[in-house]
């Protein structure tokens, strides 16, 4: 029997979560020395005030929507895959020898190569822990983590001893060529007349994101495949009983969730640095993490949070340059998210079950 | 390679191997428990910044130390809550609490030192210096000319602080917890059946916490000794996957104390060999890249998840809330 009706639990509950979430950060400002009064408003005309805060804001949002829908789908077969950093770094080496490699005459041909190399070099990283946990029992989170590890080793050998131009000095790929760059925002509103900032990063690969978040509604709520990867998140044995197989859909939904993470390197190495550089994942794999819990592990979810997420980045880079606050706020904010929606999510939901359950009797 | 340059590297793998055993021991009745912790980087984290905070304030390493213990041991509390009491995802506590760390050490070093997150340099009595065993020679040219024996007793044995002693020591103290104590047996059966605990009238809860506190202070130590003794003051991120990489120790000696030490000396030396990448080429003529020594802790445990070289069990209920039969 569900204790507490469906908004309660889709709204309700996450919510309360993130008003936790800012009233703590808010007083993590608070014992700096700082308004947080003061600090809202400048993350607010710094994220939303300009077209060119939007369009960084969407930009952070692209990786997020892509690292979150990764480790939604993957949630759904109650797999938790913690690899999404390791996942889009090795996407962006796919990115990156696609564009580097290839003669592309237009960008939108370059596109679709660089989103099949990015998929493919995400969901093959995924594929070995996605293996060893359907097959050998190793536990997906540890050989994640493992793998994030190791993404970041070779990578760091990939760029330093093999892909580095001669004679330069920093581990990164030559730039890719001119024809390989991506349309921003502000070249596809400017076709509409609508005028957007030219320097900020946002650009084309935000339609692919939101194309992304119907294609993962499509699977997991309206295909055959979709429901026996929840049907195996719901209950293991119900599922086998029924002739799914535990090995195909774990081997699946782990290759779709390393597919997606590794989609994210569209957007950061193609659309914006257009080289591979270090290191050019930045975190978006963790912040998925707190982007697919907060948005409910669905992609509806998953993209506003990202969009949440995208807001508190840029919002919280303006912080840095205006006042003494580091950008290191932004991952107690996002420490706090995943805190409260997470791992201390029954400590909201206890007291809500109990008044919604009171209201109830007394109805 | 000369006597004296082994023992060298063997000293630093001492150096280097130890913040991951005491992290490693912390996983390790954690875990025996049934209580997962990936969160052993971010105790580690803070641990180290308070420790290196409080000795630059108060220019006492012990209340340092103090500092630091008390640090992780909030964070532990913090995963104990989660975990325990409102039976949460004790992986996603994990996750929170190594974000946790890695944000407020640098927003609050900025807050209190204005040195772009990071702490002013430890001197004198605000560290663990090298201890020095008695007899043992000191001077590097003394060292040099003195006989084998000795070289090993002034080089590799001597010269540590207080804490790799005290971590060495650790080993055998948590053999004997574990196996020859009652609450030993206790906490090895809460990780393995903890409804068998509970029927036997005793609180799965309480043991819990107390493994998960334990878990805190050995963390404590550990950070304490990075910031403190290994180096000298706390810089952003200095934990540097340290804490991952005693988990994969842990994996590596499939939750046995002794095994720990072995798979912390093993990956240690690793570390150490990486930062003396000149050596591997003079010994065997190649090249070794340094990013393989650097993923090869994480590619060997993988190989050990995968059950191709003996099979690593975890406690059996590790990762399950309890709940009690009503």
């Amino acid at each position: 029997m569900d204790v507490m009706p469906k908004w309660a639990e889709v709204v309700l509950v996450p919510l309360i979560s993130l008003l936790l979430a800012a009233i703590l950060s808010a007083l993590v400002i608070l014992a700096i020395g700082e308004n947080p009064w003061e600090a809202l408003k400048l993350m607010v005309s710094g994220a939303l005030g300009s077209t060119y805060g939007w369009g960084y804001t969407l930009y952070y949002a692209t990786n997020f929507i892509f690292t979150g829908l990764a480790v939604a789908v993957a949630f759904h077969a109650r797999l938790f895959n913690i690899g999404g950093e390791g996942q889009a770094a090795l996407g962006g080496l796919g990115v990156g020898l696609v564009c580097l490699y290839i003669p592309w005459p237009h960008w939108s041909l370059a596109l679709l190569g660089a989103t099949l190399g990015a998929a493919l070099f995400g969901a093959a990283w995924a594929a070995i822990p996605a293996y060893l946990q359907a097959k050998r029992g190793s536990h997906i989170v540890i050989t994640t983590i493992m793998f994030n590890f190791i993404a970041a080793a070779l990578l760091n050998y990939v760029l330093v001893n093999l892909l580095r131009p001669v004679g330069a000095m920093d581990p990164a790929t030559a730039r890719f060529a001119e024809s390989t760059h991506l349309p921003n925002l502000a070249d596809i509103l400017g076709t509409f007349g609508i005028p957007f900032s030219k320097a900020a990063p946002a650009n084309v690969t935000f339609f692919v994101a939101i194309a992304a978040c119907i294609a993962v509604w499509m699977l997991i709520w309206r295909t055959r495949l979709g429901y026996e990867i929840r049907s195996y998140g719901h209950s293991e044995p119900a599922a086998k009983y029924a002739g799914i197989s535990p090995v195909k859909i774990t081997m699946v939904a782990m290759l779709i969730s390393g597919g997606l993470a590794g989609l994210m390197a569209i957007n950061n190495v193609m659309g914006e640095a257009e080289r591979l550089i270090l290191n050019s994942v930045e975190g978006a794999g963790f912040i998925g993490i707190a982007v697919a819990l907060m948005g409910r592990s669905h992609p509806f979810g998953v993209f506003l949070a990202a969009i949440l997420f995208g807001f508190l980045y840029q919002g919280g880079a303006e912080l840095a340059l205006w006042t003494s606050i580091p950008r290191e706020l932004i991952v107690v904010i996002q420490a706090l998210v995943i805190l409260f929606t997470g791992a201390l999510d029954n400590m909201v939901r206890m007291p809500l079950e109990r008044i919604f359950l009171a209201a109830r009797k007394r109805g | 390679m000369d006597f004296l340059t082994l023992i060298q590297v063997l000293d630093s793998t001492i150096r280097l191997a130890l913040p991951l055993l005491l992290a490693c021991l912390a996983g390790l009745f954690s875990e025996r428990a049934g209580i997962f912790d990936i969160g052993l980087e971010g105790k580690m984290l803070f641990a180290a910044f308070f420790s290196a905070a409080v000795a630059a304030m108060t220019g006492s390493v012990w209340l340092g130390l103090l500092a630091g213990i008390a640090a992780s041991m909030v964070l532990s509390g913090i995963h104990g809550l989660a975990s325990i009491t409102f039976r949460g995802n004790q992986l996603i506590s994990g996750v929170a609490i190594n974000f946790l760390a890695a944000g407020l050490t640098v927003l609050i070093a900025q807050d209190w030192f204005q040195q772009g997150g990071r702490t002013p340099s430890l001197m004198g009595a605000g560290r663990f210096n090298p201890v020095t065993l008695p007899g043992a020679l000191t001077k590097t040219v003394e060292i040099k000319e003195a006989s084998a024996p000795m070289q090993l007793y002034s080089e590799l044995l001597s010269g540590h602080s207080i804490l790799v002693y005290l971590g060495l020591l650790c080993v055998p103290l948590t053999w004997w917890v574990l196996f020859r104590t009652r609450f030993g047996l206790r906490l090895r059966a809460v990780g393995e059946n903890p409804a068998a605990v509970d029927t036997a009238g005793i609180s799965v809860v309480r043991l819990r916490f107390a493994a998960v506190a334990i878990c805190g202070l050995l963390c404590g130590i550990a950070g304490a000794y990075l910031s403190t003794a290994l180096q000298a003051g706390f810089v952003k991120d200095m934990s540097a996957g340290r804490g991952f990489i005693a988990l994969a120790a842990l994996i590596f000696a499939k939750w046995r104390p002794w095994h720990a030490l072995y798979a912390c000396l093993l990956f240690g030396f690793l570390q150490a060999l990486a930062l003396r990448p000149d050596l591997i080429t003079n010994l065997t003529g190649m090249t070794v890249q340094v990013q393989l020594l650097d993923a090869l802790p994480y590619i060997l445990t993988v190989v050990i998840l995968a059950g191709f070289v003996g099979k690593a069990i975890p406690p059996r209920a590790g990762g399950e809330p309890y709940v009690k039969e009503r």
